[in-house]
């Protein structure tokens, strides 16, 4: 048994895209609770249909979210470990939450607020342990700098340059040119690329995702009550988390064998996903990866069989995924590297838009929509989202 | 123009934390020693220190005195600033370096005192020890280039 095809997204709700501090005065509560109140309308729901929330990253105060919102009684709240790396995989918590009997309105949300500590330093604010010292020692000030390290593994092992990392920035920005609820609108030239500060070589600038604060929410529940609701349900076809040990704390470890260390980390999760929904990538459409850094959106579109690993890079320069003309269009709101970053679930919301046909970069016919959260420690996850 | 030589990264961003698994690395380190985490019974290397050996699970550890050389098995330079403090610091690199006879494991570390164009993976490096900073003492590394 799976959770295949049983579950749909039915509500889609998002607060702005402010930049890094600029959705100050209105607190995090609050940009949660408008996301949530918003994807309950777009679904035709009221808080008292709600009964469960499924989160990553430690997610919210359930109770909190009761209080302020009026939502009478819950049966399920749950978050995945980790951090980013569970942004698509809390759907699929939802999802277990649903078949297995113990929720029947599921809310997923995630959203950042960036004002008081920013994303891209944020490891140097990690509380000293006996672990984190073997990497703060060394000045890994960020998870840019961490990620570095395996792009520049990447580079030795497979001839992967910063012009192919140049491409993911530029592919990306391409898509982001006609997104009205873009943060970064201005084309993005390779000279542009290529004279930004190297903020930890071979990462310049512009491999670096934006900083920026927002929410966003989904409202999950059985195929069966979707049919009934105010939006063309998005089904959900697969979800999946977790990941191979010799993988494990990744970036706050180093020591993954050879032949993953240059990875996303993402293989044991897509071949999973992949079995779950019955799919091949061929089969995938539009494919929202997460980019909190360039080298890394290469890396998974290996893992996840778009190209053989080490093509990752000739792959992305040939133009195979962009919105025109690609083989299979990627990140095509700009993603977070200049779209928004609400922690991997601006990727969500782009899918389920893709899906129901009304994305601003729309993928014509677009019938299946990968869906990858964070590469980063244990677990990872990733989503198939279906017409 | 000639390189920059590599510094240290800033010591303000650190602090130190030890346990009984991690505190006999941190001890040989004040006596510049660099040592490796052997499992007792089975000799596999784990870095950092754990509480388990993950392939026979026994707790027994021995500690290895390594010769302290390696090589550069990955690298960055990090040479602009993201948060204040970090400039005078600039550039540093970091390091993921492979230790000799110490099975697969590796140490993130720093490549210091060396031009950082000269820094490179597959260059050999030999350890040398910061003494006192942040509270501790730290291996670091760097090479003798021809």
């Amino acid at each position: 048994m799976t959770i295949r095809d049983k579950t749909a997204i039915v509500g889609l709700g998002a607060t702005p895209y402010y930049k890094r501090g600029q959705s100050a005065p209105q607190t995090l509560d609050e940009l949660v609770g408008k996301s949530i109140l918003a994807a309950l309308d777009d679904a035709g729901l009221g808080v008292g249909d709600v009964d469960g929330f499924a989160y990553f990253a430690g997610g919210f105060d359930t109770g909190m979210l009761m209080e302020t919102l009026g939502i009478p009684e819950v049966r399920f709240s749950a978050s995945l470990t980790g951090t980013g790396g569970g942004s698509a995989g809390a759907v699929g918590l939802a999802a277990a939450a649903i078949v297995s009997g113990m929720a029947n309105v599921v809310v997923c949300v995630g959203a950042n607020q960036q004002g008081a500590q920013r994303f891209g330093s944020i490891t140097s604010r990690y509380d000293a342990t006996p672990g984190n010292v073997f990497f703060s020692a060394a000045g890994l000030v960020g998870p840019g700098h961490m990620f570095a390290l395996l792009a520049r593994r990447h580079m030795h092992l497979y001839g992967t340059t910063r012009d192919h990392y140049a491409d993911v920035a530029i592919n990306i920005r391409n898509n982001a040119l006609s997104n009205p609820n873009a943060l970064m609108r201005k084309p993005l030239t390779r000279e542009d690329y290529f004279k930004a500060p190297l903020l930890a070589d071979p990462h310049c600038l512009y491999d670096f995702c934006l900083e920026s604060d927002g929410a966003i929410a989904v409202i999950v529940t059985s195929a069966e009550r979707a049919r009934d609701l105010r939006q063309p349900p998005v089904r959900v076809l697969a979800s999946a988390h977790g990941g191979a040990r010799d993988w494990g704390r990744s970036i706050y470890w180093m020591n993954m064998p050879d032949e993953i260390f240059a990875s996303s980390g993402h293989s044991a999760v897509a071949r999973n996903l992949y079995a779950m929904a019955q799919v091949n990538p061929s089969d995938i459409d539009v494919a929202q990866i997460y980019d909190h850094f360039s080298s890394q959106v290469i890396m998974q579109l290996e893992d996840y069989g778009f190209c053989e690993r080490g093509e990752g890079g000739p792959f992305v320069s040939s133009g195979a995924t962009a919105f025109q003309g690609g083989q299979i269009p990627i990140n095509t709101d700009g993603g977070q590297l200049s779209c928004g970053y609400v922690w991997g679930m601006t990727h969500v919301r782009e899918a389920v838009e893709q899906i129901r046909g009304v994305a601003v970069n729309q993928v014509v016919g677009a019938e299946l929509a990968l869906v990858t959260g964070g590469p980063s420690n244990v677990p990872v996850s990733g989503l198939i989202l279906g017409k | 123009m000639p390189s920059l030589i590599a510094k240290r990264p800033a010591v303000k961003f650190f602090n130190p934390a030890t346990d009984k698994w991690t505190q006999p690395f941190w001890d040989a380190a004040v006596q510049h020693r660099l040592v490796g985490a052997s499992c007792a019974k089975c000799g596999a290397f784990r870095m950092p220190p754990t509480p388990f050996c993950p392939h026979c699970h026994s707790q027994l550890l021995n500690w290895v005195d390594l010769p302290g050389t390696g090589v550069v098995y990955s690298y960055s330079i990090v040479a602009s600033a993201i948060m204040p403090g970090m400039d005078d610091c600039l550039p540093y690199v970091t390091a993921v370096i492979a230790l000799d006879e110490a099975g697969d494991t590796r140490l993130i570390s720093n490549v210091v005192d060396i031009p950082v164009d000269q820094v490179r993976v597959g260059l050999k490096v030999r350890v040398i020890w910061d003494d006192d900073w942040g509270g501790m003492t730290i291996p670091r590394f760097t090479a003798e280039l021809r």
